[in-house]
């Protein structure tokens, strides 16, 4: 029986791997990648407590469900944006690699 | 508020001078000759107006309240109208008119003059309110009001610095002693809880009740008396306000405002008398202003200056008669003074004009026979001022003496030391300008002014011989008697004043310089240079303080501290901003974590 236990824990993983892409690697677009696990990270544990949380008449709770729809909608908006300021950032500074990228530094 | 023909009276005296004030600022600047219509015709209004009040005893003028605050304050706009202020109205108004009729002519080339005699309008009118009040704010105001056109007309020929400092001088010198009036004006309210003549008078028993409270308030009301009526040691704006216009001498500077302080204190005297000390002190200020006066008389040069501190120094005398609690001495010689002091101003004014405005005695001489009118007029003015029987001026000077005879010697002792130096200067100055030879050419061309201004002259000559006489007197005020006629006050009187004239005669005869070289008293005892001094000290003083706190406190505390901090606080976070993409994103974790951790564990 596949309890709302294993997928915590999946989708915990998941956002650990995200959030330690996030935090470790230096180009901008595994960054973004990286963002994108946990956004899903989230996303599947959203789904699972659609799933586990269900009324008297068995049917699950949707309001979940409707949370993850706006989250891909944003995600989706969000690389669109991302990958756009990349593209124009490759073109100014000829670098994707976060650490050339200091200029609003003091 | 019903008005009738007598009751408007009142209000008719005060509103005529406002209106022709008003009238010339506002249309007839450029008509000279109509400003000077207007305004003369406005003081004859009110003096005629004065004449009527004075005859009728019975009237009374509508009142209404100003400012009502339940059960705190009510000040009422409303008139006095007892014998003292009648009488002063008389005498406001008709000292006034002469004067004004005299303006016509020392004034008649001036540029200014419709500037003037709106000025001049303006002062009858606040003259006029402070006689008429009936409660001490509206008096503090026309106070005011009289400090502010004697400014303006001292400071009439303001294109000389002279004048215009000495406007300066005499506003503030003035405002010094306001300042403790209006102090004294709140304490009586505190007590009394009324700021209207009578019923502080119904009230007196609430101030009475603690003497000390009453002196002081007393003292304090004083002050206002003696920067208005230049006594020691306010006196030193008086000397300078010679200044302006010799009318105007005449008018404000002789006549009637630096008497406006004596008449505060009659006004006033049911709390002044409940005093001893207050009477005290303010007997000692006017001996001792009557002594400094004389004695800086006797070196003066400048003619007007020299008439500037006889009055003084016969201020001093008045408010000697008022620490002496006689207020009917004091408004005795108030009213025979303002009629000889005028006319010696006026006189003076009228050598001053047919010489070409020099003032200097030393360059005068021999003017009797040219300014005939001039010379008899300013002749009996002069007697009546050293008090030589029967001008006016015995009459009320013996008043004093013989008062002060009866109460307290030294201060008897001083004020015959004065009567002595009063004929000595006064012989001193007719000896120099008007006998001997002509000193310059000036002098030797004079001519004599105009029948405009030789009238006032005669007419004030007339009433500076009969003023005094207690027949004429006794019409117009109570003519105070001696308990027992004392003949030594008046022989005694008569000496001084023989001796200090015969000095003086034997001494300036044909003189061509001053023959007398008294430092300390040419340099007025160096008043004013130890009041200069004292400003010094103290702005310096003030200065340093000043320059302290904004120097050390508010630009470096302040201002600096401000910049400062903000700069120090920026480079502690500035550290927070390493320009690593990564380690924001951690920070940004770790304070995620740090806010699951204590909303849920904690």
């Amino acid at each position: 029986m596949v309890t709302l236990g294993y997928y915590l824990i999946v989708s915990g993983i998941l956002f650990t791997i995200g959030f330690a892409g996030v935090m470790l690697r230096r180009n901008i677009i595994i960054i973004l990648m990286a963002l994108e696990l946990m956004l899903n990270a989230a996303n599947l544990s959203l789904v699972a407590f659609s799933r586990f949380h269900v009324d008297p008449t068995g049917a699950p709770n949707y309001n979940a469900q409707v949370f993850v729809f706006f989250i891909i909608t944003v995600a989706a908006a969000e690389v669109a944006v991302g990958l756009a300021i990349v593209v124009a950032l490759f073109r100014l500074r000829q670098t994707t690699h976060v650490e050339d990228i200091t200029s609003l530094k003091f | 508020m019903t008005f009738t023909t007598n009751s408007s009276l009142p209000w008719l005296i005060l509103l005529l001078p406002l209106a022709s004030a008003a009238i010339i600022t506002l249309f007839t600047r450029r008509s000279k000759t109509l400003s000077a219509a207007i305004s003369v015709g406005a003081v004859l209004g009110s003096f005629l107006c004065s004449c009527a009040v004075f005859t009728k005893i019975d009237i009374s003028a509508p009142e209404f309240t100003w400012i009502d605050i339940r059960g705190t304050l009510q000040v009422p706009i409303g008139f006095i109208l007892d014998d003292l202020s009648r009488l002063m109205l008389l005498v406001v108004s008709g000292v006034g008119s002469l004067i004004h009729i005299y303006s016509l002519g020392y004034m008649r080339d001036d540029a200014g003059k419709s500037r003037y005699f709106a000025a001049l309008s303006l002062f009858m009118f606040a003259m006029l309110g402070i006689v008429l009040s009936n409660n001490f704010v509206m008096l503090f105001i026309f106070w005011e009001l009289v400090g502010f056109t004697s400014y303006v007309l001292i400071g009439h020929w303001f294109e000389r610095d002279a004048a215009a400092e000495a406007g300066k001088k005499a506003f503030i010198t003035t405002r010094i002693g306001d300042f403790g009036f209006m102090i004294g004006i709140l304490m009586i309210w505190i007590a009394s809880g009324s700021i209207v003549f009578d019923d502080i008078v119904a009230h007196l028993s609430k101030i009475t009740s603690n003497p000390t409270y009453l002196t002081i308030a007393a003292l304090l009301i004083f002050c206002g008396a003696v920067g208005k009526s230049a006594q020691f040691p306010l006196h030193v704006w008086l000397p300078d306000a010679m200044e302006g216009p010799t009318p105007v001498s005449a008018l404000i500077h002789a006549a009637t405002m630096v008497a406006a302080g004596v008449y505060l204190l009659v006004r006033v005297g049911f709390l002044i008398q409940a005093s001893q000390t207050a009477l005290l002190v303010i007997a000692w200020i006017g001996t001792i202003t009557a002594l400094l006066g004389a004695l800086m008389a006797t070196q003066q040069s400048d003619i007007k200056r020299i008439l500037a501190y006889s009055t003084i120094s016969q201020l001093g005398y008045m408010v000697m008669a008022v620490g002496l609690t006689s207020n009917e001495a004091a408004m005795f010689h108030l009213f025979t003074h303002a009629f000889f002091k005028a006319l010696l101003f006026l006189a003076a004014g009228s050598i001053i004009v047919s010489l070409h405005h020099e003032q200097d005695i030393w360059k005068m001489g021999g003017l009797s026979r040219n300014l005939k009118i001039t010379f008899a007029t300013f002749f009996v003015g002069a007697l009546a001022l050293i008090g030589c029987p029967p001008f006016s001026g015995f009459f009320s000077k013996d008043a004093i003496l013989a008062l002060a005879y009866q109460q307290n010697m030294s201060i008897f002792v001083a004020g015959l030391t004065t009567a002595l130096l009063t004929a000595f200067y006064v012989s001193r100055a007719m000896t120099v300008v008007f006998l001997g030879k002509p000193r310059s050419d000036l002098a030797r061309a004079g001519a004599e002014s105009p029948p405009v201004m030789t009238g006032p002259l005669i007419i004030l000559a007339a009433l500076a011989l009969i003023g005094g006489w207690p027949v004429f007197a006794q019409n117009f005020l109570i003519v105070p008697h001696e308990k027992e006629t004392v003949l030594t006050v008046p022989i005694l009187a008569l000496t001084a004043l023989i001796a200090g004239s015969g000095i003086a005669i034997w001494l300036y005869r044909n003189r061509d310089h001053e023959p007398l070289h008294a430092d300390l008293i040419r340099h007025r005892f160096y008043i004013d240079e130890f009041y200069q001094w004292l400003i010094r000290i103290s702005q310096e003083f003030l200065a340093r303080v000043a320059a302290f706190i904004d120097r050390w406190i508010i630009d470096l505390g302040a201002v600096r501290g401000a910049s400062g901090g903000t700069f120090g606080l920026g480079s502690l976070l500035r550290l927070f901003q390493v320009g690593n993409l990564q380690a924001y994103a951690f920070l940004f974790g770790l304070g995620i974590v740090a806010l699951i951790y204590f909303t849920i564990f904690r």
